[in-house]
């Protein structure tokens, strides 16, 4: 007979090792200072918490007019639902909302087709790089489409354009001087060089005055550029300098010897940039380049200082509406949110792809 | 690597140097000469639009007022005086906006890693919350909805005694020399003289017989001690100036304008938020292993955090919360959107006024430029403390 060890089935933890309790006990009440952090930290959630709650939801009024509004206690949502349209689009014409829809609905989609590897990444970097061509032609029209000026681009809308455009702009340009920073021509590498670290060296708002004031005393007789474009030069200048060192990153941390193999093997200088360095270095900064994305996707609320109503400034703007005095809390707390959503998932995705990249090694 | 050809040898080139000799010098000349044209056509332009040029603006009277200033300013002083006193603001700001987010940083990065469940998670959400939102939203929230909401001066909440809130700004009392200062001034300087002798004399001991003492509490007690029993003993150091109110305002003690003091609290929340993820992947990044030898030798959890812990972090957090720093002191130009006078806004009045752009910009730029590598050589004397010292 032969006789199968049957192991005895396993103990459940004693009583006092499980639960609610000993969890408290062991992470929260495990020394003196730890129960005062604990406490401290509760008596903190029971006075936020309630009137936070009360004002977000209890209280807030829905739907209704301003009078119903300021007869209640909470927040006042119908204010942002009855300014959607301003929120999103800003001064742009209702009657052709279609089109920035569209446009956003390219944005989003290639966002997801490349997050999700719909694509080879040649063809991404090809799609990414016309993007901006079919978005300008849909939101300001031309070529058979009726001409939006760009003074009624405004709210999200304005914003999305200014970040992507800025970021889509400013990755060759930042390729091109992180690359003239590790040149071995002198001339090329002062050049990238000053410019790198004067426009690190100095806030955004003075490069979007030096865009707005003093570029047009730049500009030969006759020549105009509207405030849109300008603003956007002032970008894409500030961004690139920012991405030229997060590629110069990357391209420290390939190592010396596989462009000394590629020498070897007989490739010339632009070759091996080209062909092996640019593709690993690119790859390693992704990560970084989407922190970058959202550092810019924010950076853009500063174009209000110079008079452009994107999401931020709409949402300034919107609440000096007579009918709608003193809503500003609930206008910010929108704006909060949605640049929040943006950025948080941004993160989030730039995380994973952080964990992944760790993983494949 | 390939330098500079020098001219004087032209003459000995290869047709194969000839060639990158020849597009340098077509690089140079294009660039002189867009630089030329540009130069043409600003002086053009600044002579339509009937603008100087130079610094001589600089001493022509500014003809407006501010509101906040630290030294002494009318509007019938200079354009110079003007900057002078948006630059001491600029810098003002910026090291108090340092001192207050390193500490919002430290306290919040290591709530992150404590063992606690309950104030690990409300960090993370500070954190997370925070780091994901405009700086410039936060400064309008904080300057439009918070301090702007707070009741008028005649209620004016009293958070503790003595220092009131209010819409016109914050109020805490100020302390001024009483008779007695200068004894309590003695009493601090024996305090600091008898820590330090008392410092040297325990890493005395303990480098001679290995006996260690509780260095920390011993020199908080031997600073603190002397002037609270002198304050005691005699009275009338310090005389504390309480804000009362007034008329329709409160008079005397210590006064932060409303945009002054949304500058401050919005730049510190939010910096705060990254110089506390930089701590919690500092502490972090030291590996799990070394902490669980400490334990192993018998070391107690708060020496193992103070020196072999905290060490290594620093580290990897020094570099990061450099960066942070020149953030900062960056972002303090939105001071331009809620109305405090810094360098950025006192400019944007003058270039509003005369239109100088070029040179108010360029002062701008001179200003920042050297504030960042004031910081960044400090930081670099503080980086050189804690390297690795590899032997």
């Amino acid at each position: 007979m032969t006789i199968i060890f049957q192991p005895a089935p396993d103990l459940t933890p004693p009583a006092s090792k499980v639960g609610i309790f000993y969890w408290a006990r062991t992470k929260l009440f495990n020394n003196l200072i730890n129960s005062l952090f604990t406490l401290c930290g509760i008596a903190i959630l029971i006075t936020l918490t309630p009137p936070l709650l009360n004002w977000f939801l209890f209280d807030a009024v829905f739907i209704g007019t301003a009078e119903t509004c300021r007869e209640g206690q909470g927040a006042c949502w119908s204010f942002v639902h009855a300014k959607i349209k301003l929120f999103l689009i800003g001064p742009y014409p209702m009657e052709l909302v279609w089109r920035p829809i569209t446009a956003a609905a390219l944005l989003f989609g290639l966002f997801f087709a490349t997050a999700r590897h719909y694509l080879s990444s040649k063809k991404a970097v090809i799609g990414w790089m016309l993007l901006p061509l079919p978005i300008y032609w849909l939101i300001g029209g031309g070529f058979g489409l009726e001409v939006v000026d760009t003074s009624d681009w405004g709210g999200l809308l304005l914003t999305l354009v200014l970040a992507v455009a800025g970021i889509l702009a400013s990755v060759p340009i930042g390729i091109v001087l992180a690359l003239g920073r590790t040149a071995k021509n002198t001339f090329i590498k002062v050049i990238s060089v000053s410019i790198i670290e004067l426009v690190r060296g100095v806030p955004l708002v003075t490069i979007l005055f030096m865009a707005t004031i003093m570029l047009p005393l730049f500009l030969p007789d006759g020549v105009e550029i509207g405030i849109l474009y300008r603003v956007q030069f002032g970008i894409i200048l500030f961004s690139s300098a920012y991405i030229a060192e997060v590629v110069r990153g990357g391209l420290q941390s390939i190592d010396s010897g596989q462009s000394e193999a590629a020498k070897a093997l007989g490739l010339n200088q632009w070759m091996i940039t080209a062909l092996i360095v640019l593709p690993q270095a690119l790859k390693i900064v992704i990560p970084p380049l989407i922190g970058r994305c959202i550092a810019l996707l924010k950076d853009t609320s500063l174009v209000v200082v110079v008079g452009l109503l994107d999401f931020l400034g709409i949402a300034k703007a919107a609440s000096q509406d007579a009918e709608w005095l003193g809503f500003d809390a609930e206008a910010f707390v929108f704006c909060a949110f949605i640049y929040w959503l943006l950025c948080f998932s941004l993160s989030r995705y730039g995380r994973s792809l952080e964990a992944r990249g760790q993983n494949s090694h | 690597m390939r330098k500079f050809i020098d001219i004087r040898h032209v003459w000995a080139l290869s047709p194969k140097q000839i060639k990158p000799f020849l597009y340098q010098m077509l690089m140079v000349g294009l660039l002189i000469g867009v630089a030329y044209l540009l130069f043409i056509s600003t002086q053009e332009n600044l002579e339509a639009r009937h603008i100087e040029s130079g610094f001589s603006f600089l001493s022509q009277e500014a003809g407006f007022p501010i509101g906040d200033s630290l030294i002494s300013y009318s509007p019938s002083d200079s354009y110079g005086q003007a900057f002078l006193v948006g630059i001491i603001n600029t810098v003002y700001v910026a090291i108090i906006c340092v001192i207050l987010a390193t500490l919002v940083g430290i306290v919040i990065g290591i709530a992150q890693v404590s063992g606690n469940p309950l104030v690990s998670k409300m960090a993370e959400v500070y954190v997370e919350v925070l780091r994901n939102i405009p700086v410039l939203l936060i400064l309008l929230f904080v300057y439009g909805v918070v301090l702007i909401g707070l009741p008028s001066v005649r209620d004016a909440i009293e958070f503790f005694p003595g220092g009131f809130l209010s819409q016109r700004g914050i109020y805490i009392p100020r302390p001024s020399a009483g008779n007695n200062f200068s004894i309590l001034i003695i009493s601090i300087l024996f305090g600091v003289i008898t820590t330090v002798i008392f410092l040297y004399w325990a890493k005395k001991t303990l480098n001679e017989t290995g006996k260690n003492y509780p260095t920390i509490w011993i020199s908080i007690v031997l600073l603190v001690l002397p002037p609270i029993v002198i304050n005691s003993l005699i009275g009338n150091t310090l005389i504390w100036e309480v804000p009362e109110l007034k008329g329709f305002n409160f008079k005397g003690g210590w006064v932060f304008r409303p945009e002054f003091a949304a500058l401050v609290i919005g730049l510190v929340l939010y910096r705060g938020a990254f110089i506390a993820e930089n701590v919690r992947s500092g502490i972090m990044s030291v590996q799990k292993g070394q902490i669980e030898a400490a334990n192993a030798l018998g070391i107690p959890a708060n020496r193992t955090m103070r020196g072999i812990v905290l060490p290594q972090a620093l580290r990897a957090i020094i570099p990061a919360t450099t960066n942070d720093y020149a953030s900062l002191v960056k972002d303090s130009s939105l001071a331009i959107a809620i109305g405090f006078p810094d360098m950025v806004s006192i400019g944007g009045t003058m270039i509003g006024q005369n239109g100088q752009a070029i040179e108010v910009i360029a002062i701008w730029m001179a200003v920042y430029l050297s504030i960042n590598l004031f910081i960044s050589v400090l930081m670099n004397i503080a980086n050189k403390k804690f390297k690795l010292v590899e032997r």
